[in-house]
């Protein structure tokens, strides 16, 4: 059996699910933005998987692309907000940061 | 050719790449160990896309994670960590109801991924593909890409503005 379209989006399902129990689990606010780069290299990986096997267009690659920017994106303004968290409370613990919590 | 020819093999080593590193990103107690294996996970991820027939989109895997968002969390974790602070892992979602979340979710999507019968067509040999991703982008998709811009114009001066504030502070 050659390689398909299934064996990309199961690597990409295992990769996705990985990201989710990181972002889940980790308490370190740095590790809960490498869960969400996971999620969306699974997500871009189910781009190209479809877009190579069932579209035939380039549609699925200039969304990819667009993702990579957006992540990009999120990862200077998340690192940056971490930084201003631990300048504030000296640590980057999410579960310490709790002052509006009340 | 007995079995497995020479492009099952490496999509089955660079698939085991990415999900090690990718468990190793997700298990490892120590953040910067995290921090390696992401490196490992973009890199097996960017030759799946070379796999896929996307170079131009591995290339810029390649440049943005690896040397763009890779190398900044690099530099967080280093501005923030200490080393004593080993812990790492959520109280309210332990590890184990975690596990046991993410396996019931990930066995519903791998039994959707089988039982589907995914629209296929038939994969053109590999081509460069800039041409056409150049054309989508100054054609269908002129107004994603400038809006594209406005948004890494926004990210850009928030991100000076977060960093500022705390040099004033300081």
């Amino acid at each position: 059996m050659s390689i398909g379209l299934p064996h990309f989006l199961i690597v990409s399902l295992i990769v996705f699910a990985l990201g989710l129990y990181c972002v889940l689990t980790r308490r370190n606010a740095i590790g809960i933005l490498m869960g969400v780069e996971l999620i969306l290299n699974a997500a871009n990986l189910n781009y190209l998987a479809f877009s190579r096997f069932s579209s035939g267009h380039y549609d699925g690659q200039v969304f990819a692309i667009f993702v990579i920017m957006l992540a990009a994106a999120e990862a200077a303004i998340g690192l940056a907000i971490v930084l201003g968290i631990y300048q504030t409370f000296h640590t980057i613990d999410v579960e310490a940061t709790e002052t509006l919590r009340g | 050719m007995s079995g497995l020819l020479l492009g099952d093999l490496v999509f089955y080593a660079l698939a085991a790449v990415t999900v090690i590193s990718a468990a190793g990103v997700a298990c490892s107690s120590n953040i910067v160990y995290s921090a390696f294996s992401l490196m490992g996970t973009f890199m097996g991820v960017a030759g799946l896309y070379v796999m896929l027939a996307a170079d131009f989109v591995a290339v810029i895997q390649v440049l943005i994670y690896v040397g763009g968002i890779l190398v900044l969390m690099i530099f967080a974790v280093m501005l923030t960590h200490r080393i004593a602070d080993v812990r790492i892992s959520n109280r309210s979602v332990g590890r184990v109801p975690g596990a046991i979340l993410v396996a019931c979710l990930a066995g519903v999507m791998a039994r959707t991924v089988v039982t589907t019968s995914w629209h296929a067509v038939a994969p053109g040999t590999p081509a460069p593909t800039t041409y056409g991703i150049g054309n989508a982008f100054l054609g269908e998709y002129i107004l994603p890409f400038e809006l594209a811009s406005l948004v890494l114009l926004a990210a850009l001066i928030g991100a000076v503005v977060l960093s500022r504030k705390e040099l004033k502070e300081g």
